[in-house]
């Protein structure tokens, strides 16, 4: 009996082991796959071709710059809705509302992220686009600004449900301090609650906003897909291409090997490393405010 | 343990029904049929051999795409037994085919048109192909300057990877001209699906877009076009496409080796007969319903 146990022990330690090393396996395998597909890019095409501003793959101009500029202004037009929205109902959640409304709120939240981004998609197309078309008086419904709502919408969840669990695991002593300090309940919660939680919410936007970067069907329904490089703010009332949608849209059809091919997973390595910067760039300032807050308290 | 041991008693006997499937359809196909060609027309073979399938189990009809050269390619080379082509076969390659032994036959099985459409609030309701060709590259951006109200136009089209898309841009954008690099202006709107294409026009009054004819919904506008200015404007419609009088349709072809013999024969009349040709107006192409069948 003894012996067994040891052996069902020694398995289930190097399985724990094993599935907890395979994040990093999955994610090198990933990454050299795309690298893979997508390196001879270069040898297929030019790196003016590709910097050109022109997207038409059937007949070669391979010029990625619309679709990251389309993907970059959908992303933070997503960010300007979800970060301000999604911190302030995690507030609201965790600070402010009294007990029976948080039993309602944060369960609704939670539902709301688990919505098929191609339901929202369909809203999107035949309720929200419209409506900005006419409230807006815009040629078409179709544009950055309805893929930025609709990802924004989709972005809160994740960022309310890890911001208000990092809110929430503020020690009771800190606000207690703060009243006694003789602080408002607003200057508590602006000045000692969200400081002590920041590197949590700051991992629930880094979350909610590469959610939003790599979302795919809702942007593809309602962004219009044309591939204009977006230059300045006006672009976000206009149609837009991203870089997900492109992969989207043309990867069934396209021809295994061919030089269109290898710009899509071109275009997916880009993806990749902009989602590695925004996750280095977010943990090293998680890391420093630690740092600094260990420094305070020490 | 249990559960282990149900899971993997589940496994087999889902196997053991899977391979029992495949091996049943095999033993009893005797008849074989290769068929492979244009990407225009390889659902709508799909849907014939689908349906030829299960009404005729001892026959296999295999589809497969790729686009008319290679289809016709093939017939060429003696691998298939009907290419799909959604051109009329080229001049080199009937050379090519009686060099090689083959003597390629042509089949109209279907017509493909194309219908401009827009909101029924938009008060233009014909163009010149030249016209359209202009709204989508771009020169023409309101609908002022095609005789409609000050709106700006906003232009749809299918994706790039679509047969319809190319189809549009050869014969209405270059107006058939193959020297033409004319492209679609670039903020022409790429939509996935036709039902994105239609759902953006019942809605919005500025948009222009094409679609199949048999896709087309009646709430919508479709356009009367003129092959040439100063030419008639004619509607697209099952006669006007049959009689050659639309503009943008073209025959979609099945070639043979020959005069059909046998099961592909029985195929090809079968695919004439009405009940083939209903599947044809079901995916959105004109049925050949004016075309003499052939003879027996």
């Amino acid at each position: 009996m003894e012996k067994s146990l040891n052996w069902y022990e020694f398995v289930i330690t190097r399985l724990i082991k094993a599935s907890g090393y395979s994040a990093i396996l999955f994610v090198a395998l990933i990454f050299f796959f795309l690298v893979r597909e997508g390196l001879p890019t270069f040898v297929d095409t030019s790196l003016t071709s590709l910097l050109s501003i022109r997207w038409y793959p059937i007949e070669e101009h391979y010029g990625i710059l619309p679709l990251l500029t389309g993907s970059l202004i959908v992303t933070i037009g997503a960010g300007l809705v979800a970060v301000p929205f999604g911190i302030g109902t995690a507030v609201y959640i965790s600070e402010i509302a009294p007990r029976w409304m948080r039993e309602i709120l944060k369960p609704l939240v939670e539902l709301l992220g688990g919505l098929p981004s191609v339901v929202l998609g369909f809203l999107g197309f035949l309720v929200l686009a419209p409506f900005l078309r006419t409230f807006l008086n815009l040629p078409t419904g179709l544009t950055a600004l309805t893929g930025s709502l609709l990802l924004g919408g989709i972005a809160v969840p994740t960022i309310v449900s890890v911001a208000e669990d990092a809110l929430d695991a503020v020690p009771r002593a800190y606000r207690e301090g703060a009243w006694a300090l003789g602080a408002t309940r607003w200057q508590t919660i602006w000045r000692v609650t969200f400081p002590a939680a920041r590197s949590g919410i700051l991992t629930g936007v880094m979350l909610g906003v590469g959610r939003a970067i790599g979302e795919t069907m809702t942007v593809m329904m309602v962004t219009g897909n044309a591939p204009v490089l977006a230059t300045k703010l006006g672009s976000l009332f206009s149609p837009v291409r991203t870089m997900t949608a492109t992969i989207a849209a043309e990867m069934g059809e396209v021809a295994s090997g061919s030089t269109h091919y290898h710009v899509l997973f071109f275009i997916g390595m880009v993806l990749f490393l902009i989602s590695l910067g925004v996750n280095v760039a977010a943990s090293s300032v998680v890391f420093r405010t630690k740092k600094r807050a260990e420094r305070i308290l020490s | 343990m249990n559960r282990l041991i149900i899971l993997i008693v589940l496994s087999i006997i889902l196997l053991a029904a899977c391979s029992s499937n495949t091996t049943e359809t095999n033993s009893t196909a005797a008849a074989y049929i290769e068929n492979k060609g244009s990407d225009t027309i390889v659902n709508l073979a799909l849907a014939w051999a689908e349906k030829y399938q299960s009404d005729h189990p001892e026959v296999r009809i295999s589809v497969t795409g790729g686009g008319s050269g290679t289809g016709i390619a093939s017939l060429v080379n003696g691998t298939v037994d009907i290419a799909n082509a959604s051109r009329q076969i080229k001049n080199e390659e009937i050379k090519n085919a009686k060099s090689n032994g083959v003597e390629p036959v042509e089949h109209i099985i279907a017509r493909d048109a194309i219908a401009v459409i827009v909101n029924p609030e938009n008060s233009v309701s014909q163009l010149t192909l030249k016209q359209i060709s202009d709204i989508y590259s771009g020169k023409i951006s309101n609908w002022s300057e095609v005789g409609g109200e000050d709106r700006p136009i906003v232009r749809l089209s299918r994706e790039t990877n679509s047969g319809t898309h190319v189809y549009f841009l050869e014969t209405v954008l270059r107006l058939g001209n193959s020297e033409d690099k004319t492209l679609f202006s670039m903020d022409t709107l790429l939509l996935p699906s036709s039902e994105g294409i239609i759902a953006e026009i019942r809605q919005n009054p500025n948009a222009i877009g094409y679609d199949g004819l048999g896709y087309v919904p009646k709430d919508l506008k479709m356009i009367a076009i003129a092959a040439e200015e100063g030419g008639a404007y004619v509607l697209p419609s099952i006669a006007t496409v049959n009689d050659k009088s639309y503009a943008i349709a073209r025959d979609l072809y099945m070639y043979t080796d020959g005069e059909p013999t046998g099961i592909v024969k029985e195929y090809l009349t079968w695919i004439l007969a009405p009940e083939a040709q209903e599947i044809v107006a079901e995916l959105g192409f004109v049925p050949a319903a004016l075309t003499p069948s052939p003879s027996p």
